[in-house]
């Protein structure tokens, strides 16, 4: 569950959000839109408290996040994935550590994690970079690489700010279905994107909503895809 | 007891701080350098410190009692002078100085051909003193009394300001132990913010996939700690084994006593651990401002 409660966010000197609200149920896979500078990706840093509201209350997965200890955030990063636009790494770790970073952090044995890692290597279709560092991987291995990442911990949600931003078509798809299979385990899936293709495309497969923003507000885009 | 971070082994924690590039490098060769330079502080402060004590202690405890050349009765004088001081507390020995003694104390200025017999030299008698020393006035009252002319010098006109100058030598060593240590805590201090704020990504990154400050801080401490430690150490070796190689002929001169000798030798041994602790407290304090100024 994502909710937004009369929020209220300035940015470079200007109102980007005047109270506004919304609710994502758990298990809901939900597009954003909207031109550029509306707010989509300061929506998603919200909700991945990277950044805090002026006022009004942000809830994840039932934690008022606004409450939360520099601990407690910690915590609860651990059940939020996250997929940049651009995919931030630790250059000199290799692709397997660095997927394998979060439940490192989290205490997990390498073993543990290490029994997951290849299947989900193999699973973004990176089995064969593992060793590789990430400035050696191209646009779309960079979002593969950072959605695995996202993921290792099996997150409750899901965020992905642009994650086709800087790949061809072939990969776009190749995206969208692994968000597609995270859905269908049960994540919430929140998706920045101003590919309409993409949500045409994701439209046969699974039930998705489209949410724009526009004016400082968020409204549903009126049809289900 | 709990293991102190820097202690702790924990090869990710390590991993996720690269462990070569500028800042690597500024953490350790800064650590050398200050270590190095705190050998060479060590070694002048000994050096002052034995050089101060060796003034005191040279010229503390004795005494000269001075009889100005007359023509006859000096056996006699000397005789009646010797037996005052035997008789007066806080003296220790006494003895005339016989001609050779004389010869070799005037060496220094006017040779070894100096023919004494042609010249009226006072008569010297050299005194050491016990416990806190005789009462110079009262000795000095008697020997006029007794042997006029004879003065009993315990040399204090002379004494108080090598003694002084002996005081500032030992405040200067400390100083100069005191300022390199400083400085040496600024630059490792310097080294760990640079070193922070150029992984700015590695920090951004942790803390996206939910590192806690803890985990972070420890990552960093570990491995500036170490780095610190490694550097001292390597400085510390270069500055023992120059001043081992130091021209040992140096008796006099600036660097006359500048070295060490003995257990002295395990003083520098402590500039490496130091250097740990201080770089595990600037890395700690340089973490927490930069994770604290962080969403």
């Amino acid at each position: 569950m994502i909710e937004l409660d009369d929020v209220v966010v300035g940015y470079g000197g200007r109102t980007l959000f005047d109270g506004m609200s919304m609710s994502l149920p758990q298990g809901s896979f939900h597009f954003l839109t909207g031109p550029s500078g509306a707010g989509k990706t300061t929506l998603l840093r919200m909700v991945s408290m990277e950044l805090r509201p002026s006022s009004g209350r942000v809830r994840v997965l039932d934690e008022d996040v606004g409450r939360l200890d520099r601990d407690g955030i910690a915590r609860m990063r651990r059940r939020i994935g996250v997929v940049h636009q651009d995919s931030r790494f630790i250059d000199h770790m290799t692709v397997a550590e660095n997927v394998r970073l979060p439940a490192t952090v989290a205490g997990q044995s390498e073993a543990t994690a290490d029994a997951h890692l290849a299947e989900l290597l193999g699973w973004v279709g990176l089995g064969d970079q593992a060793a590789q560092h990430p400035p050696e991987l191209s646009g779309g291995e960079r979002q593969r690489a950072a959605l695995a990442r996202a993921v290792i911990l099996s997150p409750d949600v899901v965020l992905a700010d642009e994650p086709t931003g800087n790949v061809d078509w072939d990969m776009s798809l190749r995206i969208l279905d692994l968000l597609i299979q995270l859905n269908r385990l049960g994540k919430t899936i929140l998706c920045a994107t101003h590919d309409l293709n993409l949500i045409r495309q994701a439209k046969s497969r699974v039930t998705s909503r489209v949410l724009r923003l526009k004016g400082g507000r968020v409204e549903q885009a009126g049809i289900d895809l | 007891m709990r293991r102190p971070s820097f202690l702790s082994t924990d090869p990710t924690a390590a991993r996720v701080v690269p462990a070569t590039g500028f800042t690597a490098a500024l953490t350790i060769v800064s650590s050398a350098a200050t270590a190095f330079l705190a050998v060479f502080a060590i070694a002048l402060s000994l050096a002052a410190g034995d050089l101060a004590t060796r003034w005191e202690t040279e010229l503390a405890g004795t005494a000269t009692v001075r009889l100005p050349a007359a023509d006859e009765g000096q056996d006699v004088q000397v005789a009646t002078i010797l037996e005052a001081l035997k008789q007066t507390p806080g003296i220790g020995t006494a003895h005339r100085l016989d001609d050779g003694e004389q010869a070799a104390l005037l060496a220094p200025w006017f040779g070894t051909d100096l023919p004494l017999d042609s010249l009226r030299l006072p008569i010297l008698i050299e005194v050491t003193e016990i416990g806190d020393g005789p009462d110079v006035e009262g000795l000095n009252l008697r020997l006029e009394a007794e042997a006029p002319g004879a003065v009993y010098d315990n040399h204090g006109r002379w004494r108080a300001p090598l003694a002084e100058a002996a005081g500032w030598l030992r405040k200067l060593g400390t100083v100069s132990l005191i300022l390199i240590a400083g400085v040496m805590a600024v630059t490792i201090a310097l080294a760990a913010s640079a070193a922070l704020a150029a992984n700015g990504q590695v920090i951004d990154v942790l803390r996206l996939v939910g590192a806690r400050d803890a985990w972070i801080t420890r990552a960093f401490v570990q491995r500036f700690t170490l780095r610190a430690a490694a550097g001292a150490g390597a400085g510390t070796l270069i500055g023992m084994i120059a001043l081992l190689l130091m021209p040992g002929g140096a008796e006099t001169g600036i660097l006359a006593g500048l070295g060490l000798s003995g257990v002295e030798w395990l003083w520098p041994l402590v500039i490496p651990p130091a250097a740990a602790l201080l770089a595990y407290a600037a890395t700690r304090a340089a973490a927490a401002r930069r994770l604290g100024s962080a969403p």
